[in-house]
């Protein structure tokens, strides 16, 4: 034995502390962006529910219509302040996708259209639904990439992670009016 | 809300191509919208470049994907990238073509914050894996969102790299095109556009078809514009072919809008690497009439043969056919160019570039903006300059995460 061979041990244990360390880079700049991503899908999950609850307050739409809309609106809004559970809070977006879709039809959309101030609401509400829409396909995008990565042998050994919780996808029904499409992101 | 937007494009600037165009049109569109946008591309020494452009280096031609690009790449080049990064303070940072080994893959090592991409071309895979399955995955892994320009572009990319996108397909700006020549005006004449040497963009295809073309329609024109050595192709075909062929080389953008308005035919005889086919739609929005190939990113954008026509790929004889069809038939070629007029109208830039903003605002938080990213990265570290070394070294390892 001679002491290249220590060299040899050092460098190798120098390449793989580097390698981990580039590692532990790429985990926190993720973890990074998927803090962001969130907080960009909670502004426009709160900003969709605001329109909604402006539209359904307008006395825009029929009195039925407004009160489904106002409900749902509120309940999300009230989702996104309490102690709702994430699960509980997507549950409430949800509903309030479908009341939106049950009660804006293109009739409706039509009439709204026409009276003063109602196409610029529909416009922001289309606007705001379109970027949940793509707030959310980018976080869960984010959340894939980090869980591949938190899944590799090597992270896990060592615990690049450290503590922070396994992020989540969320899973919710996001869809656009499809009256209210035509100014979104072309689906084909 | 104006923004402060910089824009990557990996291939010279100098160069017309696909990528090129959509960023220079891009960039057009988003500052008549009042934004603030800077374009970082390579460029060619004495290239006069408009204020909006800067020049990320000289540009090396290499064979990438399938031909040969002209790319910038290397320490100069990284150190360009970054100062332009750390000049710029935008607020979003959009790469174009996040892979290629160019400004645009330095691009993503060099810049965190809000980073969006648009991924262009098709790839197979195996040319993903060669690419580097670890640079790939680390450069992918910043980028807060992806634009695919076509279904094709996004399934190389779900599928190959891993990893979602929103379909936003290639803008035209249509006005830039208009026609001022109806039909009946325009020259009896074929009009071929690309790289002539490019075995991909299909002018032997073409070439093949000539003799059974001018048998039936001996005075018709041939228009090829395109880089590459006319000489070398001259010499092996037919002399009533060549008679009948105009070489112009590499034309400038003008230059294009000008053949594409003045020829009856445009024929795009690709055979494939072809995502999305922006000349078809520029094309159809000249208002010229369109024969092409039947592979899938045409057939998309031709809706299936009723906004052109499409003739079976890398088949001469049926290039011939088709091309002698809406010759011979007038009503049946002013259907198709009508059809292609309201077919390129759906790809305006002017309302393309909304879905693009949309994706700006939402992966920008109020207040940030793109800056040099040097955690992580052995690279990184050592190209740090020692100001900024000095600094990181009071912060410590975690800095304000």
């Amino acid at each position: 034995m001679s002491w290249w061979w220590l060299v040899l041990v050092l460098v190798v244990v120098a390449l793989f502390g580097l390698y981990l360390s580039m590692t532990a880079g790429r985990l926190d700049a993720l973890h990074k962006r998927i803090d962001t991503s969130s907080l960009s899908l909670d502004a426009q999950l709160l900003r969709r529910s605001s329109v909604a609850l402006e539209l359904a307050t307008s006395g825009l739409l029929d009195p039925a219509g407004a009160i489904l809309v106002a409900e749902a609106a509120h309940a999300a809004r009230t989702a996104a302040d309490g102690e709702a559970t994430a699960g509980e809070r997507a549950e409430a977006e949800t509903q309030l996708t479908l009341a939106l879709e049950a009660t804006l039809d293109d009739e409706e959309i039509a009439e709204v259209r026409q009276a003063p101030g109602g196409a610029a609401l529909l416009d922001e509400l289309a606007a705001s639904a379109q970027r949940v829409q793509l707030s959310r396909r980018f976080l869960n995008d984010a959340v894939r990439a980090c869980t591949q990565l938190r899944n590799q042998g090597m992270v896990r050994a060592f615990h690049l992670a450290g503590t922070s919780p396994w992020p989540q996808a969320i899973e919710l029904d996001d869809s656009i009016p499809p009256s209210l499409v035509g100014t979104g992101v072309p689906s084909d | 809300m104006s923004m402060r937007i910089g824009l990557v494009c990996p291939y010279s600037w100098d160069v017309p191509g696909g990528v090129r165009s959509h960023v220079s049109d891009l960039a057009l569109t988003l500052r008549e919208r009042g934004h603030s946008v800077d374009v970082l591309a390579p460029v060619e020494e004495d290239f006069v470049l408009p204020g909006w452009v800067t020049d990320g280096g000289r540009p090396v031609a290499v064979p990438y994907n399938g031909s040969v690009a002209r790319l910038s790449f290397g320490v100069k080049a990284t150190r360009r990238v970054r100062a332009w990064i750390r000049e710029g303070d935008f607020d979003v940072v959009h790469i174009h073509e996040p892979l290629a080994p160019s400004l645009s893959l330095l691009t993503c090592w060099v810049a965190r914050g809000p980073l969006i991409a648009t991924w262009h071309s098709s790839h197979d895979r195996s040319r993903m894996l060669t690419a580097g399955y670890y640079i790939a995955q680390t450069a992918m892994e910043k980028l807060r969102g992806s634009i695919a320009v076509s279904q094709e572009a996004r399934r190389t990319l779900v599928g190959h790299v891993g990893g979602d996108a929103v379909l936003i397909p290639n803008g035209v700006r249509v006005k830039d095109f208009q026609p001022e020549n109806h039909d009946r005006q325009r020259r009896r004449e074929l009009l071929f556009l690309g790289r002539i040497q490019e075995p991909r963009k299909g002018l032997s295809v073409l070439l093949e078809a000539m003799p059974a073309i001018l048998d039936q329609v001996p005075d018709l024109r041939v228009v090829v514009a395109g880089p590459g050595d006319s000489e070398e192709i001259r010499k092996n075909i037919p002399e009533n072919v060549d008679r009948a062929l105009t070489f112009y080389g590499a034309v400038s953008d003008e230059h294009k809008q000008e053949l594409l308005r003045e020829a009856q035919v445009y024929v795009a005889p690709h055979t494939g690497g072809e995502s999305f086919g922006i000349v078809l739609v520029e094309s159809m929005a000249a208002g010229a009439c369109v024969v092409a190939s039947d592979i899938p990113a045409f057939r998309h954008v031709l809706e299936d043969g009723k906004a052109g026509r499409l003739f079976s790929s890398k088949d001469p004889s049926a290039l011939a056919e088709a091309v002698l069809s809406v010759l011979a038939d007038d009503a049946a070629r002013r259907a198709l160019v009508s059809r292609g007029h309201s077919r390129a109208d759906q790809y305006d830039w002017d309302s393309v570039v909304d879905d693009v903003l949309a994706v700006y605002e939402s992966v920008h938080m109020p207040g940030e903006k793109v800056t040099e990213d040097l955690r992580g990265q052995a690279l990184g570290r050592f190209a740090a300059r020692p100001a900024f070394i000095r600094g990181r070294r009071s912060g410590g390892q975690g800095d304000g995460e």
